[in-house]
């Protein structure tokens, strides 16, 4: 039985047919339990055939159906209609990125840029496997683990107004990654990251509006990664100035 | 028909005011503005000094004018304003792990505060604001 019906406005754009992107509106019929990636899931099966968005796993771990709920960046499958006001809601691609089709953004600025990053564990030297694993404390855990929760959903380059100011602008999400590597015990790669990450276009392009972390389905705080490489940073540029450096974490 | 991804433009002169977080985050950028005109009249006042009595005691009245005053209270208040945000946010930039723990993000900020006030009390002590004469 439903239980409220919605104006689910949907933000359009076919690339072969439209010049811009337009909205349409759809009556939708929810349930109590419903989050509103339900009811685009309703308006594809029986409204719409070809109203295109992403999604996969619908419990907020594959990252895939990020896009603006009533202005906000969220992910759609972790916003329940319940939560949200009135009975009219508006639904858009994530704001800064293009638009593919429909609420499909294109991502490959953000997939170019968390390469450069080197989002992996680097070593000196690879150790044997006959050596054993990488052994790591609960406290080296706990220094990157928040890190390692994100889920490349974009929302946080979505609400980034450094971002959409400035496209170089390596951004939330491939900064957080780069620090969650550089906080891992078992890696030695600071220094490649370095040339990436401490430049105007990685961490000292951030201006700290928190925006990212204020709007991150998962709690990573990319704010507080950014901040604290910037600490690094700053700390292993001074090392270097007085004949100190050498290794930099 | 366009044939190709849609880029949507950004309001270069007036995002910000959109939305309330935004317009937080650009009053505390927009502080830099007074907080750096303040240094700018307290070097004119250094300036002054070095200039003799009679160009310092010029400048004192020029301190006293409704310009002035509006200008150092508004000045006050983006400097708090600055302030709160930038210990609030202390936390996240300097997380203190104690064992397998972090520490609660406001036993950071408190201490930022503490120190802020002792810092402070310094200046006011060796400025003399006490000494009775």
């Amino acid at each position: 039985m439903s239980h409220r019906t919605i104006d689910l406005e949907v933000m359009r754009y076919r690339p072969e047919q439209d010049d811009e992107p337009w909205v349409q509106t759809y009556k939708v019929p929810c349930e109590e339990d419903w989050v509103v990636l339900d009811a685009l899931i309703y308006v594809k099966d029986n409204l719409d055939g070809s109203l295109s968005y992403r999604w996969s796993c619908h419990m907020a771990v594959c990252g895939s159906c990020g896009m603006m709920i009533n202005g906000e960046p969220a992910l759609s499958c972790k916003t329940f209609i319940r939560d949200l006001p009135g009975d009219v809601i508006r639904v858009e691609p994530l704001t800064n990125f293009p638009i593919e089709r429909d609420l499909v953004v294109v991502m490959d600025d953000f997939i170019e840029k968390l390469q450069r990053v080197k989002p992996y564990i680097i070593r000196d030297e690879s150790k044997p496997i006959s050596e054993g694993e990488h052994r790591q404390t609960p406290a080296q855990l706990k220094k990157f683990k928040q890190y390692t929760l994100c889920i490349n959903c974009l929302c946080c380059y979505a609400a980034c107004p450094q971002y959409a100011l400035i496209p170089e602008f390596i951004g939330p999400a491939a900064l957080t990654l780069a620090h969650r590597y550089n906080q891992d015990s078992r890696d030695q790669g600071w220094e490649e990251r370095e040339d990436v990450v401490a430049t105007n276009e990685g961490i000292w392009d951030c201006a700290f509006a928190d925006a990212c972390s204020i709007v991150c389905p998962k709690h990573v705080d990319p704010a507080s990664a950014i901040q604290q490489m910037k600490i690094s940073s700053t700390l292993s540029w001074y090392k270097n100035l007085i004949g100190l450096g050498g290794k930099k974490r | 028909m366009n044939g190709r991804p849609y880029v949507r433009e950004v309001r270069t002169a007036s995002w910000y005011f959109g939305r309330w977080r935004d317009l937080h985050h650009m009053l505390n950028e927009i502080s830099s503005i007074f907080i750096g005109g303040y240094a700018l009249i307290l070097l004119w006042g250094v300036k002054s000094l070095a200039a003799g009595e009679q160009a310092y005691l010029a400048f004192l009245d020029g301190l006293t004018s409704p310009l002035s005053l509006t200008f150092h209270w508004v000045a006050l208040g983006f400097t708090l304003l600055n302030s709160v945000s930038w210990f609030g946010v202390t936390p996240k930039a300097m997380p203190v792990q104690i064992g397998d723990e972090f520490l609660p993000g406001h036993y950071i900020a408190i201490g930022h505060y503490v120190a802020w006030f002792c810092v402070s009390l310094v200046v006011l002590v060796v400025s003399g604001v006490f000494s009775n004469g």
